[in-house]
């Protein structure tokens, strides 16, 4: 590791989000719960607002913040869509992702969150340990 | 405001993203493959992040409502039932075979476009056979 540098920036950057959209409209921050309001049910427009910004600041990776390492190489279509398709379905099933329970839900103790933290993060490595 | 406040969390949340390098599928398999060649950068990520949501938590407790909204609308669940854990681990398969949670993937759309479509399409559809099949279990 060169530099903590830039992942504690971005991990300030994620954590002090999550805390003044807490503080201030009162919920929690989970992506994947956010991208289904968006798509499932009838009030679109702040879901939308949050999504395009989540896109555009993004998009600043390696133009404005450090790239350490390349992108792999354009992988299999189907290795994609099967993921997609397991994350899409999980995330719904369980009730969040990396930021609903990773971040927010440990951040506030909540015994739910650390269980699902702890499991996704078990498969995850399983699974990087088995494909590699 | 809420327009407002809601827009510029997203692009603060994403410039987290980007800063802390999640938005890379190879930084986020280097930091699960703890049995090979192991890249730690990402524990240096949660921890701040959540360190930073702890001390939110406890300016929470101490507010009867929130500063803009007029009620809390933070999740309450207790149980853990096998949804949870079988929902979390299938996450868990599907983010370790390539690298993307939700919003890394939502931000491939633009940083890896050849692989962000076909994430995000079939996220969408992953999503969208839940909601089939949660509206048809509640009739």
């Amino acid at each position: 590791m060169d530099s903590i540098f830039n992942p504690l920036v971005g991990g300030l950057l994620i954590g002090l989000t999550a805390t003044v959209y807490m503080l201030t409209i009162g919920k929690v921050i989970g992506i994947s719960g956010i991208l289904s309001q968006l798509l499932f049910s009838k009030e679109r427009f702040l879901p939308f607002l949050f999504i395009a910004g989540l896109i555009i600041g993004g998009s600043a990776y390696g133009v404005f913040t450090e790239q350490t390492v390349p992108f792999p190489e354009v992988r299999s279509p189907w290795l994609l869509i099967i993921s997609g398709l397991l994350v899409g379905y999980g995330t719904r099933l369980g009730g969040g992702c990396t930021s609903g329970h990773g971040v927010c839900g440990i951040s506030r103790f909540s015994p739910r969150s650390i269980v699902a933290t702890l499991t996704f993060m078990a498969t995850a490595i399983i699974t990087v340990a088995i494909v590699n | 405001m809420y327009a407002l406040i809601t827009l510029a969390a997203g692009l603060v949340f994403g410039l987290g993203l980007a800063f802390s390098e999640m938005t890379n599928p190879t930084v986020v398999i280097g930091f699960l493959d703890i049995l090979g060649d192991w890249n730690p950068s990402l524990i240096i990520v949660m921890a701040s992040a959540i360190g930073v949501g702890v001390i939110g938590y406890a300016i929470k407790n101490k507010r009867v409502a929130p500063m803009v909204a007029s009620k809390w609308q933070i999740p309450t669940l207790k149980h853990i039932d096998s949804k949870l854990i079988i929902g979390s681990g299938l996450f868990g398969i599907g983010w370790g075979l390539s690298g993307y949670c939700p919003g890394p993937g939502l931000t491939a759309l633009t940083n890896n476009p050849n692989e962000g479509f076909y994430f995000i399409g079939a996220l969408i559809v992953g999503s969208g056979l839940h909601f089939l099949q949660n509206k048809a279990t509640q009739k």
